[in-house]
């Protein structure tokens, strides 16, 4: 397996400049330093500016963590407050330690 | 029709014409109204009627779907004539496909909202500019999410959306019985403004549906239960009992019932927008009277359309043929159409439709129906006598003589359920009976009713012969033949209680002396 070598693909709906908003991002952009060191690309998308890319997305709530890749698709729905959660969502192991445990894996 | 009761609020015309009726002239403009109904009660079929109805009228709509993928909506409504994908083709239709997609794994972590989604409607409203919009359902919406608390406060922001957006909406949401709160999750405490309910309510083992408007915030609507159909390329069909009845209107001119001595019975025939029900045991000549009906009918050059619940075409044909009609030749003048079904095919609400239609379509001047009795099992009595309302109101208004049948339980005398349910609908009642007499059993016809005119008060006796329907004289030395239990009395007695009735009314006239004397 070459988790090592992936990178994370990321895109996070959000409503404006909210409060919500920016408290989803502080904690997407502090989770992704501590625990994916670099390895990812972030998109983050305004649904007021791009209703039409929600839609496509099927997007409901916001804010909505999508993790494209790796595969498979996970989605995260909320401010990103619940750390553990973010991780289970995104499965990434904490610690920084790489994602390619195989009973992590074969569980999904 | 416009609001002039209620200036405050203008009503939006739905197009869904017997909707529109109850609702008189149409749901709240620029508001949303919530469509409660249990689980199967047809609230997806509304919601979506609503829109089609709006796209016919040229106003655009989007349908917001929390339950159903749009796919599937696309797929079910087909059947009802609406090409869905068509109208988004052609700009008319946006679907908000909101439906759970259980491929994708969803983790909630923290707080968030339903931003997202009202961006969605937004945006689907101003793409194809529409008017109106259909939610279905609100209860889906509520499974989706853990946090109750947080959706029912996102959906008030939805409503609130929508009324800023200007147009017209639907909102279904579930409930959990028939008669019980409004709706699930509390939903009616911030979409109350309007209430329709839709009920489909198991009674006696049979299905019955309805629409109640609960009310209209400002404005006014017919009140109680309308009960409604959904049928195949006609969606939501609401058959509006009471605002039927006051458009009857009355006529004077008299058609021949195709048999001048029940004309003459009748004091001159039938009024050309009456119905007459015909009531007699099995067997006493109720399917001759309505052949005769339709043959004289025919006679005149006048279409005649014979529903017939009990026998099939080739019996019918032969029998007419041994009373001396040739259907089969009525038919290929195109004066005479005859519809043969199980009664048990559809309910008693889609039956009214079905032949509304057929009525429509075919346009007859006359029409049978053999018998009302064959239809009366198919659903409670409620919704028998709805549909006989129904039926003669419609037909009354396209100026159509009417004849039903109806089958009484006992061969000899008594009445029947549908006799006693109806009669006071129908405005003449011809009886047939059997009566015994002396060893024979012979067929005897009154009229017992016939509004608006004087009628023959005799019990006749009559003969069924190769050229049909003969009446003879009264029975006037019998008593008790309604009953079904005759006593012969002797000449002397009947004499008597005559020359005491004419001393006591003075104008009356004396009887004929008896048939059997």
């Amino acid at each position: 397996m070459e988790e090592v070598l992936s990178k994370y693909l990321l895109t996070l709906y959000v409503t404006g400049t909210s409060p919500r908003t920016r408290i989803a991002i502080d904690n997407l952009n502090r989770i992704c330093k501590q625990e994916l060191d670099g390895r990812y690309e972030l998109e983050i998308v305004d649904v007021l500016e791009h209703p039409q890319r929600a839609e496509d997305e099927k997007i409901l709530a916001t804010p909505t963590l999508i993790k494209q890749l790796p595969l498979p698709l996970r989605r995260v729905i909320g401010d990103l407050s619940d750390k553990d959660k973010v991780l289970l969502g995104l499965e990434v192991r904490p610690n920084g330690v790489s994602s390619s445990s195989p009973s992590f894996n074969s569980a999904t | 029709m416009t609001n002039t009761n209620h200036p405050a609020v203008e009503k939006l015309r739905t197009g869904i014409s017997s909707l529109d009726i109850i609702a008189k002239g149409g749901l709240p403009k620029n508001r949303t109204t919530l469509i409660s109904g249990t689980a199967g009660s047809g609230k997806t079929v509304f919601a979506v009627h609503f829109l089609a109805a709006g796209i016919e009228l040229g106003e655009p709509g989007v349908f917001v779907t929390f339950e159903e993928s749009a796919a599937d909506v696309r797929k079910n409504m087909q059947s009802f004539g609406w090409d869905l994908a068509q109208w988004e083709e052609e700009g008319k239709l946006a679907f908000v496909d909101a439906s759970p997609d259980p491929q994708v794994e969803t983790v909630e972590s923290g707080e968030f909202d339903l931003g997202a989604l009202v961006a969605r409607v937004q945006n689907a409203v101003n793409k194809v500019k529409a008017t109106r919009v259909s939610v279905d359902s609100l209860g889906a919406v509520f499974s989706q999410f853990e946090d109750q608390a947080m959706v029912r406060g996102e959906l008030f922001r939805i409503a609130s959306a929508l009324k800023a957006m200007g147009v017209t909406a639907i909102l279904t949401a579930e409930r959990a019985d028939d008669h019980g709160p409004v709706a699930r999750f509390g939903v009616e405490e911030f979409i109350a403004d309007n209430v329709m309910i839709l009920r489909n309510a198991l009674e006696d083992e049979t299905r019955r549906r309805t629409i109640e408007i609960l009310k209209f915030r400002g404005c006014d609507h017919q009140k109680g239960e309308y009960p409604f159909t959904i049928i195949p390329d006609g969606g939501v069909i609401v058959i509006p009992l009471s605002a039927m009845q006051l458009s009857m209107k009355s006529s004077n001119v008299r058609i021949s019932s195709g048999n001048h001595e029940v004309d003459e019975m009748c004091g001159g025939g039938f009024f050309r927008d009456s119905v007459t029900l015909v009531s007699g045991a099995t067997g006493t000549g109720k399917t001759l009277t309505v052949a005769q009906f339709l043959q004289g009918g025919a006679a005149n050059g006048e279409k005649c359309l014979l529903l017939a619940f009990e026998e099939s075409r080739d019996q019918l044909v032969r029998n007419a043929t041994g009373w001396g009609f040739d259907f089969e030749q009525m038919e290929r003048d195109g004066l005479l159409r005859v519809v043969c079904d199980y009664p048990d095919l559809s309910g008693l609400e889609d039956w009214l439709v079905t032949i509304q239609g057929i009525i429509t379509e075919f346009g007859p001047q006359r029409m049978a129906l053999d018998s009302l009795s064959a239809l009366e099992n198919v659903g409670t009595l409620k919704a028998f006598r709805e549909f006989v309302i129904g039926l003669t109101s419609f037909i009354k208004h396209k100026e159509i003589t009417g004849m039903f049948t109806a089958t009484t339980g006992t061969l000899m005398g008594g009445d029947s359920i549908t006799e006693s349910n109806i009669s006071t609908l129908t405005d003449s009642i011809i009886l047939l009976r059997y009566v015994e007499m002396f060893g024979d059993v012979k067929r005897g016809i009154t009229v017992l009713k016939m509004r608006g005119s004087g009628h023959d008060k005799a019990i006749r006796e009559f003969t069924i012969g190769k050229d049909g329907m003969h009446v003879g004289r009264a029975f006037r030395n019998v008593t008790g033949i309604l009953s079904g239990a005759p006593v012969h009395v002797t000449p002397g007695d009947v004499e008597r209680v005559w020359s005491q009735y004419d001393k006591a009314v003075g104008e009356r006239r004396r009887p004929e002396t008896t048939s059997g004397h």
